[in-house]
């Protein structure tokens, strides 16, 4: 069941966005009125409330109740991906930054990358894919595949491994939906062998981290545009202190920002911009933009 | 760009004809293979195919077969847009010579996707929520 359409008032969409800041840390830019629209409208349906109105008197509640607020904060989290989503950024791993990274690794013949935003999987899945497809020479080694989402379900959604036709359909090469996907029903699965490589958890960027190791390659793509200004340099400073020394930083369009120049060099792959831990990134080879 | 789109649903062809359309490709059609073998003596050839995999009087797969069979056609790109969802079908066109493999039904974004995975489109802008 879903509720019907409210168009919300500027006064609720203001309140509902410093509800969402306080629980999430994730920031509602105005003029993304149809995006909570959008996310909490079967929300309210599956809540039993005729229309956002009443969903949002439901959260307005001195005590709200708890399952309630995660539902919405989990609705409001972006889930949009695809696999090879932005076809660059992968151009840009598979022929210069894993290249790079596995002759470097080749001795501790270990490998670590960390999808930050790995929503329901299919960014971690695609690297998983491409280091088994492209990359035999890591065959045997030890590789920390790991994925983290705030969002609880997406994580599930993420170690189930399991899309719809619409979801494979969309940026996955035919040669990779058959090799390393079965299907089940009218779903695709991924491989179990793959599956079992990658590791998902749950966790929130905006607050304090658990202990991590260091990380060779991070993607951290569209995601931080949804904190504000403070939260995001947080996070940078942050995967600033998990990312090896001469790892790989890859953000989403537009997500850089001017400070990112304290602590990150850029490196241009092609159509591409990734990042590198600011002292480390003279001499590297590939050939980076102080 | 030129498409060619080989389907024998009329109510298809114009689907697919009116994204490619819009992504920027001249159109030409056939209903079924041994049609889009007859469109395909004119040139210039078009850059790709898009074609349905069950059709009557020549089939999408027989047809991928006689183009890769043919020197002055086996160089064109050729993607299966099909309701053929096994994976052993996908596996079939793709040693048969299709590129790549769309299954219906798909949205706007997956055809883009699949051309630009083709080279034949150039990335579209990011839009973000």
């Amino acid at each position: 069941m879903t509720a019907a359409a409210t168009v919300l008032r500027p006064d609720t969409f203001t309140w509902f966005s410093d509800f969402l800041r306080e629980r999430s840390a994730i920031s509602l830019a105005a003029g993304k009125e149809y995006l909570v629209e959008s996310r909490l409208a079967p929300v309210a349906g599956e809540w039993g409330h005729s229309d956002l109105d009443e969903l949002f008197d439901a959260l307005r509640k001195p005590i709200p109740d708890s399952r309630l607020t995660a539902r919405v904060v989990d609705a409001m989290t972006t889930n949009e991906t695809s696999f090879f989503r932005d076809p660059g950024s992968f151009d840009a791993l598979r022929d210069k930054v894993l290249p790079d990274m596995i002759a470097r690794r080749s001795d501790a013949r270990s490998l670590s990358v960390w999808s930050a935003a790995s929503s329901s999987g299919q960014e971690l899945y695609t690297i998983a894919m491409m280091l088994d497809n492209d990359f035999p020479a890591v065959s045997g080694w030890q590789l920390d595949l790991r994925g983290t989402d705030l969002s609880t379900s997406m994580v599930e959604r993420a170690r189930a491994g399991r899309f719809s036709p619409f979801e494979v359909n969309r940026g996955l090469p035919a040669p990779l939906l058959v090799n390393y996907f079965r299907r089940d029903g009218r779903d695709y699965v991924i491989a179990d062998g793959l599956r079992k490589r990658c590791r998902f958890d749950a966790m929130n960027l905006a607050t304090p981290w658990p202990v991590l190791p260091k990380f060779d390659i991070v993607f951290c793509r569209n995601v931080l545009i949804y904190f504000d200004q403070e939260v995001r340099e947080r996070i940078l400073t942050r995967i600033r202190s998990v990312l090896a020394p001469d790892g790989y930083l890859f953000l989403g369009p537009g997500e850089a920002g001017p400070s990112l120049s304290d602590r990150f060099t850029q490196v241009r792959i092609g159509s591409t911009l990734v990042y590198q831990p600011l002292c480390q990134s003279l001499g590297n080879s590939i050939g980076a933009q102080p | 760009m030129k498409a060619l789109i080989v389907d024998d649903s009329r109510a298809m062809r114009m689907v697919v004809a009116r994204i490619v359309t819009g992504l920027g490709f001249e159109v030409c059609q056939a209903g079924n293979g041994a049609e889009a073998l007859e469109v395909l003596q004119a040139e210039p050839l078009p850059d790709v195919a898009l074609v349905d995999w069950n059709m009557p009087v020549m089939d999408g797969l027989s047809f991928v077969k006689a183009v890769r069979a043919d020197s002055r056609l086996r160089a064109m790109t050729l993607m299966m847009v099909t309701t053929e969802s096994e994976q052993g079908q996908i596996v079939r066109a793709l040693a048969a010579g299709a590129h790549e493999y769309l299954i219906k039904p798909f949205t706007e974004d997956a055809l883009a996707a699949k051309l630009e995975l083709l080279g034949l489109i150039r990335p579209a802008g990011m839009v973000t929520l």
